[in-house]
């Protein structure tokens, strides 16, 4: 579903490249956290698959999409593939819950009827039936970032990108997020999460990846937080 | 759904930045009134142009009775006079120089004053025999003036030669000037306008990143997050030059028709039907305006 080969990407020239040639591949359906201290390259890493970036050396596919070779009209196509969510929820403070949600498939044109049934379902799988008229700051952290995946996994993204999901939310509120993120990737959706929660790597037991100033230095099935342990 | 979603996207972002929405319109009204009022006085001039050279281009007058020309001091010009000066005319010395000669008896000219000055209480006691004869000679070449004026003037029997391009050309001069001004009056208000719609567009792309940031995220395409501002700057614009094509209307109605046409009867003025022929220029240059500024700004504010 998404291939690094042998990728470097350098922001400013002559400095310390922010991925320094990574090799991986994560398979369709799986469920991979993406781990490393601050400025290891995990944003970086996010930032090539929705290709906000491009690499400076090496090759990127993603849902069967070679990156280096795609031109820039069709990048919108990719990105209705790539669901994302942040730390800090983005969404529109004027909009409802239901138009929040509702707006990241009117942006693409999606027709009225289609939207009346999406939107509904969706806001009931991750939990916010019967609040869609509400407003987010009406709304408690944990269901902002719902909210935020609703929106990201609205229209059935093959890929659900999370950068540090919950790292705004307490622990209790983050194993909701969690067992939500866990039950998207169970219909079959790829789900990459860069986090620094340990307590959650090491609950979920899932593929961990671990970034070291760029460079890919773990590669691990099950796998927990720190390696050391 | 699409449709619907711009245009609220558009009357969303017009309502948010009212007064900078508004001061488009009116910079874009004021450089389009110039654009238009310099387009107009340029089709004045070709009227005029138009009109004046084709008509005549020098006109022999003979001598009335009683002037007190030294050339003239045999009394009223007599018909072997008249006949001299017209085998001269379309003799073969001239043939060059002439396309075509035409004869304005008393009676004639007496006739045109009357249709130019017939309601005119001032005139009313002129009779026909106070109005004199003339040739009026159309040259191949309206430069070679000279060669008709100094074959004729001072003869005896023709009281004086005119130009009649003399009495034109300063009145072009000065619609020339006037048109000069008033493009170069446009040009600085347009580029007003066009920086203007620019910060416009900006500041409206700036108080809306939070939504096109989400629209790039989930994927819409570049020309459905840019849409919005674009017909934003070109509503705003062609809302101005609807305004400037109304001004220029009620000016040739009201300035033009019914008064200067009203007052000085010698000269062909255009219609305000000749608004209908700047207007699309004026939409055109809107839209123009708004599209160059889009693109400057969007590039860089909603890049993919």
């Amino acid at each position: 579903m998404i291939r690094f080969e042998d990728v470097t990407k350098v922001y400013a020239r002559g400095a310390r490249p922010a991925l320094d040639r990574v090799d991986l591949e994560v398979e369709r359906g799986e469920f991979v956290f993406l781990v490393g201290a601050s400025g290891s390259g995990k944003s970086t890493f996010l930032r090539l698959v929705l290709r906000e970036e491009r690499p400076t050396a090496g090759r990127i596919f993603v849902a069967g999409r070679d990156l280096s070779t795609l031109s820039t009209w069709k990048v919108p196509h990719l990105r209705r593939q790539i669901g994302t969510v942040f730390q800090d929820f983005r969404l529109l403070p004027t909009k409802t819950v239901f138009e929040n949600v509702a707006f990241a498939l009117q942006v693409i044109g999606k027709p009225r009827h289609h939207i009346l049934t999406t939107v509904p379902d969706t806001l009931e799988l991750v939990g916010l039936g019967g609040k869609e008229k509400r407003l987010p700051h009406e709304l408690s952290g944990g269901e902002q970032q719902r909210v935020a995946i609703a929106r990201a996994f609205v229209n059935r993204p093959s890929i659900l990108l999370a950068d540090e999901p919950t790292g705004n939310l307490d622990p209790t509120t983050s194993v909701g997020i969690m067992r939500l993120l866990d039950r998207i990737n169970r219909t079959g959706t790829t789900v990459v999460m860069a986090t620094h929660d340990d307590e959650i790597v090491d609950q979920m037991r899932k593929r961990v990846i671990e970034l070291d100033s760029g460079q890919l230095v773990r590669d691990q099935s099950r796998g927990v937080y720190g390696s050391d342990r | 759904m699409r449709l619907q979603f711009i245009l609220a996207e558009i009357g969303h972002g017009l309502r948010r930045n009212l007064s900078m929405s508004i001061s488009v319109v009116l910079v874009t009204f004021v450089s389009l009134t110039f654009v238009g009022a310099a387009g107009l006085l340029q089709m004045q001039i070709d009227t005029m142009k138009g009109e004046w050279y084709d008509r005549v281009q020098v006109s022999i007058f003979l001598c009335p009775d009683f002037s007190d020309v030294p050339s003239c001091a045999g009394g009223e010009a007599t018909p072997e006079q008249i006949e001299a000066i017209r085998a001269e005319l379309e003799g073969e010395g001239l043939a060059p120089y002439v396309e075509r000669v035409y004869f304005e008896t008393k009676e004639q000219a007496f006739e045109s004053f009357q249709d130019l000055y017939g309601d005119n209480s001032t005139f009313a006691a002129v009779t026909v025999d106070q109005m004199q004869a003339s040739f009026r000679v159309a040259l191949v070449d309206p430069s070679q003036y000279e060669v008709v004026s100094e074959t004729f003037q001072g003869r005896t029997g023709v009281e004086t030669v005119e130009d009649q391009r003399e009495l034109l050309e300063p009145l072009i001069l000065l619609l020339n000037r006037s048109s000069l001004v008033a493009a170069g009056l446009a040009a600085v208000m347009l580029l007003a306008a066009v920086l203007l719609i620019t910060t416009t567009i900006r500041l409206s792309a700036m108080s809306r990143r939070r939504e096109t940031g989400i629209m790039r995220l989930v994927g819409a395409s570049n020309l459905f997050i840019q849409l919005p501002f674009m017909l934003e700057g070109a509503i705003a614009a062609t809302i101005g030059a609807a305004m400037s094509i109304a001004g220029l209307w009620f000016g040739v109605t009201y300035l033009i028709e019914d008064w200067l046409a009203g007052s000085i009867r010698f000269v062909n003025f255009i219609q305000a039907d000749a608004v209908w022929t700047v207007a699309p220029l004026l939409v055109v240059v809107a839209i123009g305006l708004a599209a160059i500024s889009s693109v400057v700004t969007l590039s860089r504010y909603t890049k993919v």
